[in-house]
């Protein structure tokens, strides 16, 4: 690559009917290099869709769509394959002859390299999805799409693997998107925030919270706020539920 | 499993009241001889070599069935899972003829290929046919998609796919119809060598009873039940080693 695009993701237009159900009705989206971008909306609202067309999973949407350079997903759940040791799922597809190498450096990045000779059956829900995160960062990618990654897990868990997230980051730089539900996942994680209502982009939002981050930081919680009330969410318990 | 001794109470108890009843005379020796005599009859036979060679013949029989029908529903299996149309193609006709019971087409089957070796192959490769379409197409279908999906984003190519997540995924359905078609086979076999054989365990059997030697055809029948029994426990241990990947997945 001689001269490096700004943007990994240049999406125009974007649009999927399910059964005549529209899902996208046209998302405009745009992932610079090495940014973070997390990716909101109620459920139903197609977050999941549309990183689904991202990854190049999804053959029956239209619209325009570039990317550039090399994609990894991590889903929800592990999906590592039952039949191969925790080492073999990492490798897997990965081409060239030090691959057994570079998953092995990919599963030290996560913390399980003493893991590697494992049956993905004997691994706990968090230690499976930090294979699954190794299986991703093995492909150095440039794009590294997340579908709801730390849903599944326990709420500690949950905070252990978002700092790992943050520390993967740092160190690889990749951009990377997160759909989720969870705001203050959002708000710790990422750069800039998508809120994706009526099959568009409703709502993008600059973090500016500085980094690293916590929950008591000047200004996350009128962020969170804001965020909630985009999500249509009572924010205040004892306020009426708007219609 | 191991084996726990209170479990052989029962068998030597019935062998040994067999023994006991053959001996008193309260049963006819023509109608069941003691296992003592059918013993004896394993070792004369063992020794002049006519067990062996009847057992060596009905083996390859066995084999040969196998292969042809395994290697053909593998074959149809696979084509019919792994392709729409394939599946639109081959599926239906099986599916209609696998409601044929198959050792009823022995009368026709006599009429296409004769009474020679090959009917006794074909009614084996017959009865391995079905369960191993089966469960291969079973097997394919019931892959997790979603683990084909990982896959993909893996950067996998179709064939790779196939390599690294179908065919292991279908492997433990694949097993359970191998042993079935095992279990098949050696039903079809023992049907097929009472006609007309000229050699085969079915052929000892037929001739013995012809001269009223019950000890002969009761060999026959022990040795037809050690053969499917050593068949099954050889499958069972091949797929312990071949997936081990599930042993955790029993334990937790």
């Amino acid at each position: 690559m001689a001269s490096r695009p700004a943007s990994v993701v240049a999406a125009t237009g974007i649009r999927r009917v399910f059964a005549g159900t529209t899902v996208l009705a046209g998302v405009d989206l745009r992932i610079r290099r090495g940014e973070v971008v997390a990716l909101l909306g109620e459920s139903g609202s197609g977050k999941s869709t549309l990183l689904r067309i991202l990854a190049g999973l999804d053959q029956e949407a239209t619209g325009e769509l570039t990317t550039t350079g090399s994609t990894a997903v991590v889903f929800q759940e592990h999906r590592l394959l039952p039949w191969k040791r925790v080492a073999d799922n990492v490798a897997l597809g990965v081409r060239g002859r030090d691959a057994r190498e570079r998953a092995r450096t990919a599963l030290e990045e996560v913390g399980l390299a003493d893991r590697s000779g494992a049956w993905p059956s004997e691994l706990s829900g968090g230690q499976s999805q930090r294979v699954a995160f190794a299986r991703a960062l093995v492909r150095e990618p440039d794009l590294l799409l997340l579908d709801e990654p730390f849903g599944a897990l326990d709420a500690l868990t949950r905070l252990k693997m978002q700092a790992l997230f943050g520390r993967l980051h740092a160190g690889h730089g990749f951009a990377a998107l997160l759909v989720t539900h969870d705001v203050e996942e959002a708000l710790l994680l990422a750069d800039r925030l998508l809120v994706l209502d009526q099959g568009r982009i409703a709502e993008e939002i600059e973090v500016d919270l500085g980094r690293p981050r916590a929950v008591d930081v000047p200004g996350f919680s009128g962020l969170r706020r804001r965020l909630l009330t985009l999500l249509h969410v009572p924010v205040d318990l004892e306020a009426p539920i708007s219609p | 499993m191991r084996l726990r001794p209170r479990r052989l109470i029962t068998p030597i108890v019935l062998v040994a009241g067999w023994e006991g009843a053959a001996r008193a005379g309260v049963l006819p020796h023509d109608k069941l001889p003691a296992p003592s005599d059918v013993a004896a009859a394993a070792w004369r036979l063992s020794l002049d070599g006519t067990l062996g060679l009847h057992l060596l013949e009905s083996l390859e029989r066995a084999a040969l069935g196998l292969l042809i029908g395994g290697s053909l529903a593998l074959v149809l299996g696979a084509v019919a899972g792994l392709l729409r149309t394939g599946d639109d193609l081959v599926d239906p006709p099986v599916q209609a003829a696998r409601m044929l019971p198959h050792l009823g087409l022995v009368p026709l089957l006599i009429i296409w290929v004769g009474i020679g070796e090959s009917l006794k192959i074909s009614l084996v490769a017959l009865g391995a046919f079905f369960p191993i379409y089966l469960n291969t197409y079973a097997g394919i279908r019931g892959i997790d998609e979603r683990l084909v999906e990982a896959a993909r984003t893996c950067g996998l190519t179709q064939l790779e796919r196939i390599r690294h997540v179908v065919l292991p995924g279908a492997m433990p359905s694949l097993f359970l119809g191998l042993r079935l078609a095992f279990a098949a086979g050696w039903l079809s076999l023992v049907v097929g060598e009472q006609v007309n054989g000229q050699s085969g365990l079915g052929f000892m059997m037929m001739e013995a009873r012809d001269f009223s030697q019950t000890e002969i055809v009761v060999l026959g029948l022990v040795v037809y039940a050690s053969l499917g029994l050593l068949s099954d426990l050889a499958l069972r241990t091949a797929e312990r080693r071949t997936l081990s990947w599930r042993r955790g997945l029993r334990a937790s």
